[in-house]
């Protein structure tokens, strides 16, 4: 079981950086909120427990990778980077912004920790069997994350993805599936069943697990859990998440997968937000 | 022409990338379940530490591929043409291209050259197709010896190259001892009259064509222009100055491949008049890869024709 004291902080951690992405997608006016909202817990819990980084270092080859399959969301991705260093807090106010390292979507040669480019859903899995399968070739220990949206599960290169890592035995791979049941023209069961994600990351060859993605206990478990199997498979975390997360008027709203809020609104959420217990 | 040299060029890829990969391990393949046409099997054989096969996935190849290039691999994803350039051309565009991975897209059946095959298997359009991304630059080599010193140069080059390559057989046309530089035209032919510049199989057609014409005393100049992009400016410029006349001749779409290449320099810089012999927008069959050929115009013959009426033109 996840020590309380640590959960309490990494409940509070996750705070700071739904606050932080609400902050950037106001000041830029555009960006993605709600599947950075349902996304926020997971996050942090790798961003500031699981992953093995050097923020000083980003390009350290010993490193956990990170890929965002969904990188619409990365206003949670550059939270969490700023807040462990990798670059400076007031970059997060560019976001979007002409000449910024902060793209639309994460750009792995304008921003430190950014292991991959992403944007165009479906592919990150790819990429993320291709850096597992390095390291195991190569005997190294780091271990790859990959973070993929529901509504991305329709794609077809996710389950060719899925299929390569288990063909080759990535143990060393992490399938995140953040399962907010919404995508952007409606909820997944209308737009395209995805039926039982677990089930299905299973018939592929994974070692898959469903869970609430906002109890960072169990979230802290599961990673745990997976750190320490002997399966042999690569593993699949189906996260049953609420988009928009945190924010009343946002939560399970599909509207709020692109939209900025407004200035009302924005403080709205900051106080909703920093209303919620850390236990 | 001799036997011994007139072999596909997929063959002369098979033999190198083996090479390659005895003298870097990071040099990988990463096939989609057509290796033994692409001529892998005996790199997967030698080297399985370097091999990967993702069954029939082009897509998910190239991006398996870009995250073994992220992690300092040199991949050389190998499929078809058709595939490596329009299965697979959103993710080399989102995960090869954008980041500048060093990832190599190795392809077979470009052009008419799986004559038999038909339409589906004949890469009429890849090389325009991947000549509109930004950072790919693209080979093709015209024979044995071309092909297997481009491909090493591709491995030492940092970034995506796109090589395509033969499912049938063609003339040697380079001895061993050729040297070749991506980005730099070889010259085959000086000629003061006017400019044939070609690549690919049909460098031997356009040889031929060199030897008709100085049967009737004109000079042709022959430029092999393996890389498309980037193009050699310089050369097509000398050319300009040169002759006044240029004829391009490829195994391709006349829409985006080389003769538009070297058109956009002519019509940026006036001086001379151009021809292009390809294949004029329209699809392959299945037929023996002479007469398909000739069907669609890129014999000998037709670009003496060319040349002829350009050096006509020019006189007027």
């Amino acid at each position: 079981m996840a020590d309380r004291s640590k959960v309490k902080a990494l409940r509070a951690q996750a705070k700071v950086v739904r606050k932080n992405v609400l902050t950037m997608i106001h000041t830029a006016q555009s960006g993605h909120p709600g599947g950075s909202l349902s996304a926020a817990d997971m996050m942090t819990a790798l961003y500031f427990s699981e992953l093995s980084l050097r923020p000083e270092e980003p390009k350290w080859d010993g490193r956990d990778r990170f890929v965002l399959s969904k990188g619409h969301v990365c206003p949670v991705l550059y939270a969490c980077l700023a807040m462990r260093g990798y670059f400076p807090m007031e970059a997060l106010g560019t976001l979007r912004r002409e000449s910024s390292i902060l793209q639309g979507h994460p750009d792995m040669k304008r921003c430190p920790g950014i292991d991959i480019s992403t944007g165009s859903l479906g592919q990150g899995l790819s990429v993320a069997a291709g850096m597992a399968l390095r390291a195991k070739r190569d005997r190294l220990n780091y271990r790859v994350f990959a973070l993929l949206g529901d509504g991305e599960c329709d794609e077809g290169q996710v389950w060719e993805a899925t299929e390569t890592a288990a063909k080759y035995g990535l143990d060393n791979l992490v399938i995140i599936v953040d399962h907010n049941g919404l995508q952007n023209d409606g909820p997944c069961d209308a737009v395209m069943p995805t039926r039982d994600l677990a089930v299905k990351f299973e018939a592929f060859g994974c070692e898959a697990v469903t869970i609430d993605g906002h109890d960072m206990a169990k979230i802290l478990d599961t990673l745990d859990q997976v750190r320490r199997s002997q399966s042999g498979k690569p593993h699949c975390i189906i996260m049953q998440t609420v988009k928009g997360k945190g924010v009343s008027f946002m939560e399970n709203v599909v509207a709020w997968h692109g939209m900025a809020p407004n200035d009302e609104q924005y403080a709205q959420a900051i106080r909703e937000v920093e209303a919620e217990p850390d236990e | 022409m001799s036997e011994i040299h007139c072999i596909p060029t997929r063959n002369a890829y098979g033999e190198e990338i083996l090479a390659l990969g005895r003298d870097d391990p990071d040099v990988y393949v990463v096939d989609a379940d057509i290796g033994k046409s692409c001529k892998t099997i005996p790199f997967a054989e030698a080297l399985p530490g370097q091999y990967v096969n993702v069954g029939i996935a082009e897509q998910n190849a190239c991006g398996v591929a870009a995250g073994l290039a992220a992690c300092g691999k040199i991949p050389f994803v190998t499929t078809y043409a058709v595939f490596g350039s329009m299965r697979m051309c959103e993710q080399i565009r989102q995960e090869v291209c954008y980041p500048h991975l060093n990832v190599k897209i190795a392809c077979s059946h470009g052009g008419l050259t799986p004559a038999n095959d038909g339409a589906s298997h004949q890469g009429i359009e890849d090389m325009g197709i991947l000549r509109t991304l930004p950072n790919m630059t693209i080979v093709m080599g015209c024979d044995y010896w071309s092909t297997r010193r481009l491909v090493r140069a591709a491995a030492r080059l940092d970034g995506p190259v796109y090589l395509r390559f033969t499912r049938d057989a063609v003339p040697a046309v380079y001895p061993e001892s050729a040297r070749f530089t991506i980005g730099r035209a070889n010259m085959l032919r000086q000629g003061k009259d006017v400019t044939i510049i070609a690549n690919g199989d049909v460098m031997s057609v356009a040889l031929s064509a060199v030897d008709l014409l100085a049967a009737d005393g004109v000079h042709a100049g022959l430029l092999d222009m393996h890389t498309i992009k980037p193009i050699d400016r310089e050369a097509v410029l000398a050319a300009i100055a040169e002759t006044g006349a240029i004829v391009t001749v490829e195994d391709h779409n006349i829409i985006n491949g080389l003769g538009s290449a070297v058109s956009e320099i002519v019509a940026e810089e006036g001086g001379a008049r151009l021809k292009r012999i390809g294949i004029r927008d329209h699809f392959g069959e299945s037929a023996p890869y002479d007469r398909l050929l000739a069907k669609s115009g890129i014999t000998s013959e037709a670009i003496a024709v060319a040349c002829r009426t350009l050096m006509e033109a020019k006189k007027a």
